[in-house]
């Protein structure tokens, strides 16, 4: 019962999620482009679709975790990790320059498949390519970082 | 600079709705919606904890039909690529590296990580921010020259 509510939570989400990124018009990559354009045609809307969000979830979200425990888990899983890293800026950096390139990151870029359409769907593989090529690297670089660690220890030993 | 197509209420309430969605998964389920994270957990599977992801990606695409179906005439009725396709996958596979790379995007980050007030988060959104608009400079004022 629990599972099917679990279930149902994450589809009402998503769909309020989709919406509002519809509705914000985000979905269209023209118009995050021109947003990213100050010294061409700027459209500053999506400065807003960030305020909007920002707004609810900054005054929602310390009155959420005082709550100690989420409706329907045991607790909430949210990053613990804080501190800056070389990994943050890294990856921002080539986020970003796919986000100039196309107008897309992640959320519009999955609504948009909605439309059915080769571009979108063209985009979404290399995407999916890219994050599972991303995931299995740092897997085993850990996974490296780990034996290079074991074998020092062992010369130590 | 020429401003166009400013559209400040949509985007605001649009930004509300995607507000309301983060607030509530993390009310109910103590998650955090970060699209690239949430998606990440399904191409690279964590045991046990995909049913929820797979279910909350499908929502995405079902509030886009919505939003098509509901507001016909209205907004955005139809997409066009702002590149071709080699820049799309080249597009597409970056932003897949960097946001696993850089745990999170737009969304993680962007919204849910600075109402958190994460330095982490805050970092990696001005990077990604400086990143996309000087990518933008250089494609449209530098090597096309519009």
């Amino acid at each position: 019962m629990i599972h099917a509510k679990n279930l149902a939570a994450a589809l009402f989400a998503g769909i309020l999620f989709g919406l509002g990124l519809s509705v914000a018009q985000m979905i269209d990559p023209a118009k995050v482009v021109n947003f990213l354009d100050i010294f061409g045609t700027w459209d500053p809307s999506l400065a807003f679709v960030m305020g909007g969000g920002l707004l609810v979830n900054a005054i929602a979200t310390p009155l959420i975790m005082k709550r100690g425990s989420p409706v329907l888990a045991e607790f909430f899983r949210v990053p613990a990790k804080n501190q800056v890293d070389r990994r943050i800026v890294i990856g921002g950096v080539l986020f970003g320059a796919g986000w100039g390139i196309a107008g897309y990151c992640p959320g519009p870029m999955i609504t948009s498949l909605s439309f059915i359409d080769g571009n979108i769907l063209t985009i979404f593989l290399a995407y999916v390519v890219g994050t599972l090529g991303a995931k299995f690297g740092i897997a085993k670089y850990e996974d490296f970082k780990h034996q290079k660690h074991l074998a020092n220890e062992a010369c130590v030993g | 600079m020429e401003i166009i197509n400013f559209t400040p209420l949509s985007a605001t309430l649009g930004g509300a709705l995607i507000g309301l969605s983060a607030a509530f998964l993390l009310l109910v389920k103590g998650r955090v919606a970060g699209i690239s994270g949430i998606f990440g957990g399904i191409v690279y599977p964590e045991k046990g904890d995909v049913s929820w992801r797979v279910v909350f990606i499908a929502g995405l695409i079902i509030g886009g039909f919505l939003y098509q179906w509901l507001g016909t005439g209205v907004g955005v009725d139809h997409i066009e690529a702002v590149t071709g396709t080699p820049w799309l996958i080249a597009a597409g596979l970056l932003v897949g590296v960097g946001t696993t790379i850089g745990t999170g995007c737009t969304s993680g980050h962007g919204i849910c990580g600075l109402a958190r007030r994460s330095p982490r988060s805050l970092v990696a959104t001005i990077t990604f921010m400086a990143t996309a608009f000087v990518t933008v400079y250089i494609v449209r004022h530098l090597v096309t020259g519009a």
